[in-house]
């Protein structure tokens, strides 16, 4: 009898979840807020990305697998934004509990209506999303029904907390809904400005905000701007001013500059998610910033 | 005997006084939770009263609600059903296209490595333009219970004739508890670093030279795999193997399995953001009868010991504008056995004990979107003692030694590759890389190549 054999079995099994702790993996920073607000201190919330990375393009780390091998909850936007690396992960990681379908596999936006639902797939038209633009976490509104369905999955998942996670809910929703109020007041200044963005991916703060998007620096959706590309941007500007260049912390700002240096638009650079700048901390500083910013170039 | 008991105990130990530990926790925490629940039930209450007041005030007002507003809120219970995965096609399907253009200062039909008879698919690519390989990608999950993958690969055989080869056809069972993972049937070993990628993932148009002189390009066979995650920060994986041993190194067995027997440990980890590592250690025992290889063919044990570490660096963890990727692996063998040595009439056998050994090491640098450069080093040495058991019928020993390939004369093999790709997207490569060749006793070969890879269909995921 090889002596190391039933220790190694022991070690498997007792370092199994015997601490009540929940094991959270969330693969955007949005979600870990929306997680930390909705568990509390109930969980071990573990964000897979930053804000200053594009979730579009992360490699398969092996530290992204010990963490999710250990998961009980995996909270994503999905809708194909994670399919670069997370299936591989999900794979690799040996956690069935956690795979597509199973109870702890949380897709975002599966509670919400997705736009811009291309009508072709068609690789030509660069990287696009087959069920619509997946960053559903720029219109405030939509963490309504996420963060039902997310208390709704914790409490099926943790029972012994389940009265601890409703509470919280009621406590967030409440907070939310007056935080919502007061940006609908402020939001009405911005309706209808013009901006550019680098990347498509402010569709629902436009929907949200009413912002109007003339044009975006990619070419295409995940296809770096081209020289051509900008120059049509640019005799666009010439006629039809924006107020501002809209971009996200992770991207590259060059094409940014180039357009300010030619037509004195200003680059503006939102925070995205949270952790996207110093006063994005939370989900309610998130918006607040984002708004403190746009109603910065707003008149 | 000793130590099992007291494995057991002390196993039974961590269980109970975890168990105990957990439920007085558990006691404590339900009070503190209904404390808190209760204060938060009244905030709320009493907050949504005063929300409701404040509403009854602004009614009138409210009115001015805008149509878009009410549209959203319409949809907002409407399940669009996103989902984790892409199950928008399923099965998923992608076909990879990759032919290129290849070029020798020497005659590539007569490649050889000193002191490593060519086994496998060892040899260089023919001259001139080539449609290397056409796969087709087939995966999906195939029920809550498992996920299947297939590869189809088209190629040319040496008649220029049209062959299909089922590369890859394996199973994964998805249920496995306790960090357990599996796979069933055709696969590419997951020994070494490198082994387990498809060529169209390599970054060099060429294998290493320790891939070709000690896994005839590369391992795969029919088999079984088992393997474990530990459930640390740290990563740590635990697998082994065991395989029929149809394939180079072992080849031609006929038993079903057990032939090849692998196992390996990986680890790896993140420091700060902006750096990741793996690093491995593998060993893949191997029982040959009749290998062939060139005139001669191998009867005996090949133990080969493999170990790997990679390094990857992305500004901020956002590899998109650069990022930097250090690769190497070092490979020992030992093999001990009979070689049987052929010619039209003659068949001698010499009895053969080899020390093998070669690592390469090289850096691939994307110094700008949708560029990358890359160097790599590849260097081997075989220490081979052979002795004529029976001539057979040769009448120069020399001829025995020469047709064996295992003769090294003296030449350690080494080879320096620079390469250049180019991806406008994540679909597309083309690649231009020049290889200075030292494989042969006789000269340097220099090697140029121009290569193109094109995806088609669904996103393959991008491996570590």
């Amino acid at each position: 009898m090889r002596p190391w054999l039933p220790l190694l079995l022991c070690f498997m099994f007792t370092s199994l979840p015997l601490h009540a702790e929940l094991h959270i993996f969330t693969c955007e920073p949005e979600w870990a807020a929306l997680a930390r607000e909705l568990a509390g201190d109930k969980a071990d919330i573990f964000t897979a990305t930053t804000a200053q990375q594009d979730v579009h393009y992360i490699q398969a780390r092996p530290s992204l697998i010990a963490r999710l091998r250990r998961a009980e909850l995996v909270v994503c936007t999905g809708a194909d934004l994670e399919i670069g690396w997370l299936p591989l992960l999900l794979r690799r990681s040996g956690n069935a509990s956690v795979l597509p379908g199973a109870a702890g596999n949380f897709a975002a936006s599966s509670y919400v209506k997705m736009l811009e639902k291309p009508k072709t797939l068609d690789r030509s038209e660069g990287d696009i999303h087959p069920e619509g633009n997946p960053h559903i976490h720029l219109d405030p509104r939509n963490f309504v029904p996420i963060a039902k369905a997310l208390s709704d999955r914790l409490a099926s998942l943790d029972a012994d907390h389940a009265a601890s996670y409703r509470a919280n809910e009621a406590d967030f929703l409440q907070r939310w809904e007056k935080a919502l109020q007061t940006w609908d007041q402020r939001k009405a200044g911005l309706k209808g400005m013009p901006i550019v963005v680098y990347h498509d991916a402010w569709i629902y703060l436009n929907h949200w905000l009413g912002l109007q998007q003339l044009a975006e620096l990619e070419p295409k959706p995940g296809i770096p701007p081209t020289s051509s590309h900008l120059s049509s941007v640019l005799s666009l500007m010439q006629q039809q001013p924006a107020r501002a260049i809209v971009y996200a912390p992770y991207q590259d700002i060059r094409a940014v500059q180039w357009l300010n240096k030619k037509t004195g638009i200003p680059g503006l650079g939102l925070p995205f998610t949270v952790g996207g700048n110093p006063q994005a901390k939370d989900l309610f500083t998130l918006f607040d910033s984002t708004l403190d910013l746009l109603l910065g170039v707003s008149e | 005997m000793k130590i099992y008991k007291a494995g057991a105990l002390l196993c039974i130990g961590l269980i109970s006084a975890g168990t105990v530990l957990a439920r007085e926790q558990a006691d404590l925490d339900e009070i503190r939770q209904q404390m808190e629940q209760l204060r938060k039930t009244y905030e709320a209450q009493l907050n949504a009263l005063e929300e409701r007041l404040e509403k009854a005030e602004a009614l009138a007002e409210k009115n001015r609600v805008e149509l878009a507003d009410s549209q959203v809120e319409e949809n907002r219970v409407e399940n669009t059903g996103g989902g984790l995965t892409s199950s928008a096609f399923n099965p998923a399907i992608s076909v990879v296209l990759q032919g290129s253009l290849n070029s020798y200062s020497k005659n590539p039909d007569s490649y050889e490595l000193a002191g490593f008879p060519l086994g496998g698919e060892a040899g260089l690519a023919s001259e001139g333009l080539s449609l290397d390989e056409t796969e087709v990608i087939a995966s999906a999950s195939v029920d809550q219970w498992f996920y299947a993958e297939s590869t189809l690969a088209f190629h040319d055989n040496e008649d220029n004739e049209g062959e299909v080869e089922v590369e890859e056809a394996f199973v994964d069972p998805l249920m496995l508890p306790a960090g357990l993972g599996g796979r069933f049937g055709r696969f590419y070993s997951d020994v070494g670093y490198l082994n387990r990628f498809h060529t169209h993932a390599w970054d060099f148009r060429d294998a290493p030279l320790t891939y070709r002189a000690f896994l005839g390009k590369q391992y795969r066979d029919d088999g079984i795999r088992l393997n474990w995650t530990a459930p640390t920060d740290l990563y740590l994986m635990l697998g082994a193997e065991t395989y029929a041993g149809k394939q180079f190194p072992a080849g031609n067995n006929s038993r079903v399995l057990g032939n090849v027997q692998t196992a390996f440990l990986k680890l790896g980890g993140d420091v700060g953001i902006s750096h990741a590592w793996q690093g491995g250690i593998s060993a893949l025992l191997a029982n040959a009868k009749d290998r062939n290889s060139g005139d001669s063919n191998f009867t005996g044990d090949s133990d080969l010991y493999i170990a790997d570490l990679v390094y990857r660096w992305a500004p901020n963890g956002n590899p998109r504008q650069r990022n930097l990727k250090l690769q190497s692996e070092f490979f020992y063998r030992e093999e001990d056995g009979d070689v049987t040595v052929t010619d039209n009439t003659n068949s001698a056998l010499v009895d053969y004990d080899g020390d093998q050994k070669g690592w390469y090491a090289q850096a691939v640098y994307q110094f700008m979107p949708h560029w990358r450069t890359g160097l790599r080093y590849d260097w081997l040495d075989a220490d081979n003692h052979l002795k004529l058991t029976d001539p057979g019928g040769f009448t120069n020993p020399n001829d025995i030694i020469e047709a064996s390939g295992l003769d090294a004369q003296g030449h350690d093999p080494q080879r320096w590759s620079l390469m250049v790709d180019w991806s406008p997207s994540e679909f597309s490569r083309i690649r231009a890389q020049y290889d200075r060749d030292e494989s042969r006793p006789q000269g340097t070969d220099h090697q140029l190549f121009l290569q193109y890879i094109m995806s088609l269909g669904s996103h393959g995921a991008h491996e570590f």
